[in-house]
């Protein structure tokens, strides 16, 4: 069992609680992680990486077991306290404050 | 009895407002998708329960919601925007070269005639079409292609198509603006587009009466007189009464001629709102004064719009979707602020209040006449 946390407007959007549990099959890896997500919340597509590139969004991590593993290959295995379940797979948004995260420095308001 | 829905997008969040035709007493419900921006709400002409949202923020990207219970309750439907072929590029801020990407859709148009048919307006620009009720979209690649678009540049809010006018008298024809590219029109159902820029002179611009290259704000058409178009541009009110073929400046008497909102009477077709801004630079009202003016003539002669608005010490700004109109027999008109205020008229700008006075800053509003 794979165990996520997810940003909290990501679990309002899923409608879920607290942790996600997810059973993958074959290896445990971001992107398989990710799709068996996507696969059970459809809602979630796009949303955390892109539709096209299935590239990670720019202002979103994935932290586990206290490592920052955003620029990983999502190919590479996961820890094994995460495939195991002890551990989870943390999706972060950025601290950005409450600029428009858009261009560096933010932007005004629509202009 | 009549009643009407107030649909207010916000920087963190969506409201409904409702009153009946008295419009004095206000239900708010909200905020839906609370944290969210939420560029533009509107619902369809031909099932008024049928809502669309465009909701998004700089982590997650975008998402369109619907509605088929009149904003009680929302699903999220398709989000993705997938520009045709290869993208392409468009100029940057210094003039340079820059890759089209997706960011978020400024503005949903339902169809007059079908709920399940919705145009999107994005940034970076370019307009989407569903016929299944928002679960897949398609571009309607022909005005990206018309070959103008390595010339189009963003404004200070991105380079975003932000107008949507759907034709009532010809469902092949569809007028769309954008920041800072200016208007464009189809005839054809959106195959082929065509620049409707003729008459329209900014000095922000390397030849100011070029083919493309205008920051054209927002632009109001009313149903009856579809030919008839007003705009307001960066700076300069102007209108045509060609279908956008050519454009006169009817700025006129207005204190500042920069601004974003305009809107038409409900039943008056030559009666047109707009909020003056005091500068590109300086995105509040001039002299502190919140005033809308109202022109009965189309343009050039306008009268202040005062009483219920503050009328000092006020330094809000009046976004491009933020103003409304309703089609009671007395023409309800409303807008929204930067500061959360959301302010209603009943009697075609006569005497305002607002309705809510703390929402987040205001994006966009929308008004739907019930039976």
């Amino acid at each position: 069992m794979i165990r996520v946390i997810l940003p909290p407007h990501l679990r309002t959007l899923a409608q879920v609680g607290g942790e996600v549990e997810l059973t993958v099959e074959g290896a445990v890896t971001l992107r398989s992680v990710l799709d068996t997500l996507e696969a059970r919340y459809p809602m979630l597509r796009g949303t955390i990486r892109d539709h096209v590139t299935q590239q990670r969004r720019p202002f979103l991590r994935f932290f586990a077991c206290e490592q920052d593993l955003s620029h990983d290959s999502p190919d590479t295995p996961l820890p094994d306290a995460v495939a195991s379940g002890a551990e989870p797979l943390i999706v972060l948004g950025a601290i950005a404050g409450g600029c428009s995260p858009h261009i560096p420095g933010g932007q005004p308001l629509q202009g | 009895m009549s009643k009407v829905r107030v649909l207010v997008g916000t920087h963190k969040g969506g409201f409904v407002l409702t009153s009946d035709a008295k419009r004095e007493k206000w239900d708010v419900s909200g905020p839906h998708f609370a944290g969210w921006e939420i560029y533009h709400l509107k619902g369809s002409p031909a099932d008024p329960n049928r809502l669309y949202a465009s909701q998004s923020t700089g982590w997650f990207g975008q998402l369109i919601q619907r509605s088929n219970d009149g904003g009680k309750t929302w699903e999220p439907v398709g989000n993705k925007f997938v520009y045709d072929g290869v993208p392409g590029t468009h100029q940057w801020y210094d003039g340079t070269p820059h890759p089209w990407e997706f960011k978020r859709v400024w503005h949903l148009e339902p169809s007059l005639t079908d709920p399940d048919t919705v145009y999107a307006g994005a940034e970076d620009a370019a307009l989407f079409r569903s016929t299944d009720a928002g679960q897949t979209w398609q571009e309607l690649s022909g005005l990206r292609g018309h070959g103008s678009g390595p010339r189009w540049q963003p404004g200070a809010g991105g380079m975003c198509l932000h107008t949507i006018i759907l034709d009532p008298s010809n469902p092949d024809r569809i007028f769309i603006a954008i920041s800072a590219a200016g208007a464009f029109r189809t005839d054809d159902g959106g195959v082929t587009w065509q620049p409707i820029n003729r008459g329209l002179r900014s000095e922000q611009i390397p030849e100011p009466t070029a083919e493309v290259g205008h920051c054209v704000h927002h632009i109001a058409m009313h149903p009856s007189r579809p030919g008839v178009l007003f705009m307001q541009k960066h700076w300069d009110v102007m209108r045509s009464d060609n279908a956008g073929e050519s454009w006169q400046e009817v700025s006129g008497s207005l204190p500042s001629d920069f601004g974003f909102a305009i809107d038409v009477h409900a039943h008056e077709p030559e009666t047109i709102y707009v909020v003056p801004i005091k500068s590109d630079s300086e995105h509040y009202p001039p002299d502190g004064k919140l005033r809308v003016y109202r022109s009965r003539t189309g343009g050039n002669e306008w009268e202040a719009l005062t009483k219920g608005l503050p009328q000092s010490d006020c330094y809000v700004n009046v976004l491009r979707d933020a103003m409304a109109v309703d089609s009671l027999d007395s023409c309800g008109v409303y807008f929204g602020t930067t500061g959360g205020q959301v302010y209603a008229s009943a009697d075609a700008g006569d005497n305002w209040a607002p309705i809510v006075r703390d929402l987040p800053a205001v994006l966009s509003v929308e008004v739907q006449t019930l039976a």
